[in-house]
């Protein structure tokens, strides 16, 4: 029983990939036997499974994800949260402060504000509720400097590398922080803003070319060059 | 309409459709006892009440003069509106035309101007300045199902006992005379909507029936056999074989309510 | 506008604007043009201009149309008030109202509601310029901006019209010939599942007559399919591999 696409080869929704004995992978579906494309993105064969890796995608929550979010509602016991999905997210106030929380006396507002920017861990989600998030872990909570950024949630895996090498090359280059929000957003912490947009300039440039050969490269070139054309810092004593 | 019927009610009409049959004894190809009575409101010039099942309609036509559209100076004018009328349905709202009723009117609507089932060219009264204009305004009094057939058939029923008043032009001014004229009609089309559950193909779909229909088609047919209105409706689809099996079934169920009906 | 005496299509089958019976007018279709909706296509359909924006999966307002176990799509077709020779009021019109509808119906075939229960998906069409068949090219557009934004599809759904002109059916009717042709036939189709998903006709037209303009139309739409593949394999394919150095792991 055969496949009918190359691998690699760009598909769009509802196009024929397989049919008999094989499995229906990512942005897949069946029906009748028949394996088909349900988004626009690159196929191929693993062993017996049919993927396609989508170029175009939205974030959907999955419990234990880490995302970056902003606020758009402070409301009586806990904040709601835009996280660029579907759905938008819960944090509880039980879940930032410390000691039982207290609703006259307690003012959310000071604590997080509409507007104000957070890492977070997805704690829980399912499909009757919205996903409630937690910040009860170190490396969580407010964000106070930094750039932000958005990309495909899909490019996240290219801009993280094979073992994080890509990201560890963009971060030592750049001497950057960087979180990446598996929702697609990624904040960029640098010394100064030059360092800052050459981090999201790289990044951008895995987003747009993730699905070439020889990224890698272009990457590194594009940090050498950058580096090399900026003045050398000098180091107040 | 679907949240009235229980999952248990869906499931024992696909089970019994399955069979051929449906819940009230009917072939998938049997329309419901039908009923129409003619000239029910007196003081509209036409008008017709439908009794198919437990749907009941109510055809008013009310017929006004009024200007002729820029480009048929010479022909009369004739409008649809459909009421879902909030005592019809538990489920029902008041307030402006939603997209049902508005489709429900056009649907109506297209099958009687496409047949040319008016003469319009015979509504003129002085060309490019006076017509007459006819309203004709369907009004869902009671919901169970097939309000497009029966608005239909209610709609063309009150066109055909619709009298204008006679008028004359005496010194440049329009009197109205003395008794009335039929509403010269020159067509009588008939819709037949399908519905279609689990690939089975229906005829006068039930308002039980409804929360299991996936695909709906209307079709009108006018006196010839020959189709002149289609309206593919609801989230599911047909395959072309089903099209060309649903345009057969319509046409034979069109034919056998205008002998019935004798139009 | 074409005089009445004239005919629409003469006895060589040539139609008034050069085409024969059975041909398509010139289609250019775009993908990802709006930066602020997450998918967005743009058609030029003959002289037919019409742009698609849709946004979500997202949260739905009002709460109450919102359904706890599926995705509620909701598309507006709306004209601009210049898009026709007499400037046409901005106010949803009945026909708006009543496209708005057949085009969303027209689309849910498609879609997996199940996927994204409590969400609501909204597609906006404007046609910016109008010369007959704007539900079908609206149509196309709009599933071609509803892949763009990521929202998984079982098909794509592209549509076009027939009718007849004079006594010939032909392909894909402009607006003088569907104000003064005998018949008019919208159709949409997804093209893999064989399956069609608007159906409209005003005119008359014999069962056979019928049948012919349908297919005339589904090969009308499977022309246009080929394009809308080609439109989104040039937006996303728009780097061009070079060629690699050595052979590097990803």
């Amino acid at each position: 029983m055969p496949t009918y696409f190359e691998a690699k080869q760009l598909v769009t929704p509802g196009e024929l990939l397989a049919e008999g004995e094989y499995q229906a992978g990512e942005n897949t579906y069946v029906e009748a036997g028949k394996i088909f494309a349900s988004r626009i993105g690159l196929v191929d064969l693993e062993t017996k499974r049919v993927n396609v890796v989508a170029l175009r995608a939205f974030y959907v929550p999955k419990v234990g994800d880490i995302v970056i979010g902003s606020v758009i509602e402070v409301g009586f016991n806990g904040w709601t949260i835009d996280i660029r999905a579907p759905y938008s997210a819960i944090l509880r106030a039980s879940d930032v402060l410390s000691r039982p929380f207290k609703p006259q006396n307690d003012e959310l507002s000071q604590f997080l504000d509409q507007g104000d920017l957070i890492v977070a861990k997805i704690a829980s989600y399912d499909r009757a509720h919205d996903p409630q998030l937690t910040v009860g872990e170190p490396g969580l909570g407010k964000i106070t400097r930094g750039q932000l950024m958005r990309i495909t949630p899909t490019k996240i895996p290219r801009v993280i590398g094979r073992k994080g090498s890509m990201i560890s090359m963009i971060k030592q280059e750049t001497n950057c922080q960087i979180i990446l929000g598996l929702n697609g957003v990624i904040l960029v912490t640098g010394k100064n803003t030059a360092d800052e947009d050459l981090a999201m300039r790289s990044i951008k440039k895995i987003e747009e070319e993730s699905h070439t050969t020889g990224l890698t490269d272009r990457i590194t070139q594009l940090l050498k060059e950058e580096k090399a054309k900026q003045p050398q810092v000098e180091i107040k004593q | 309409m679907s949240s009235l019927i229980t999952k248990v009610r869906q499931r024992q009409i696909q089970q019994i459709i399955e069979t051929g049959k449906r819940l009230d004894g009917r072939s998938l190809t049997d329309f419901r006892e039908f009923k129409i009575e003619e000239g029910v409101i007196e003081k509209a010039e036409g008008s017709a009440r439908i009794f198919l099942g437990n749907t009941q309609v109510l055809v008013g036509v009310k017929v006004e003069t009024g200007e002729p559209f820029p480009d048929t100076p010479n022909e009369g004018v004739m409008t649809v509106n459909a009421e879902l009328v909030p005592l019809a349905s538990p489920t029902y709202e008041p307030g402006p035309p939603d997209e049902t009723s508005i489709e429900l009117a056009r649907i109506v609507d297209r099958g009687i101007r496409e047949s040319k089932a008016i003469d319009t060219e015979k509504l003129c009264i002085e060309a490019g300045k006076k017509v007459f204009v006819v309203f004709v305004d369907v009004y869902v009094l009671n919901a169970d199902g097939n309000l497009i057939d029966a608005s239909a058939l209610a709609a063309m029923s009150a066109l055909m006992n619709t009298k204008m008043p006679n008028f004359e032009i005496k010194d440049g001014e329009l009197k109205v005379k003395q008794g009335y004229t039929p509403l010269p009609m020159r067509s009588h089309p008939i819709t037949v909507t399908i519905g279609k559950i689990n690939g089975k193909l229906l005829v006068d779909v039930g308002a039980e029936e409804e929360a299991v229909v996936d695909a709906r088609l209307s079709m009108a047919i006018n006196d010839e056999g020959n189709i002149c209105a289609i309206q593919k409706g609801l989230s599911g689809y047909f395959t072309p074989q089903e099209l060309i099996e649903a345009s057969k079934l319509a046409r034979e169920k069109a034919a056998e309510l205008r002998k019935k009906l004798k139009w | 506008m074409s005089e009445k005496h004239e005919k629409l299509i003469d006895k060589k089958g040539i139609r008034l604007d050069g085409r024969k019976a059975d041909e398509l007018r010139p289609l250019k279709l775009e993908v990802g043009v709006l930066p602020n909706a997450d998918g967005s296509a743009y058609v030029e359909h003959g002289k037919n201009k019409i742009l698609v924006g849709v946004f979500g999966p997202r949260e739905v307002h009002p709460k109450h149309l919102s359904r706890p176990d599926r995705m509620v799509l909701k598309c507006r077709y709306h004209m601009a008030p210049f898009s026709v020779p007499e400037r046409k009021s901005p106010a949803p019109s009945r026909r708006e109202v009543e496209l708005s509808k057949v085009i969303k119906e027209s689309l849910e075939p498609a879609l997996f509601p199940e996927l994204f229960p409590r969400t609501g998906l909204d597609v906006y069409v404007e046609v910016l310029q109008a010369d007959g068949g704007t539900r079908c090219a609206s149509i196309t557009a709009a599933a071609l901006a509803i892949a763009d934004s990521g929202v998984p599809m079982r098909d794509l759904v592209v549509a076009c019209a027939a009718g007849k002109v004079e006594d010939t059916v032909v392909l894909d009717l402009y607006d003088a010939e569907d104000k003064l042709g005998a018949a008019d036939v919208p159709v949409a189709y997804m093209p893999n599942l064989n399956a069609v998903t608007l159906l409209q006709m005003d005119g008359i037209l014999s069962p056979e007559e019928f049948e012919k303009a349908v297919n005339m139309a589904m090969d009308g739409c499977k022309k246009i399919y080929a394009m809308q593949k080609e439109a989104l394999k040039t937006k996303y394919m728009t780097v061009k591999e070079e060629e690699p150095k050595e052979e590097m792991e990803e």
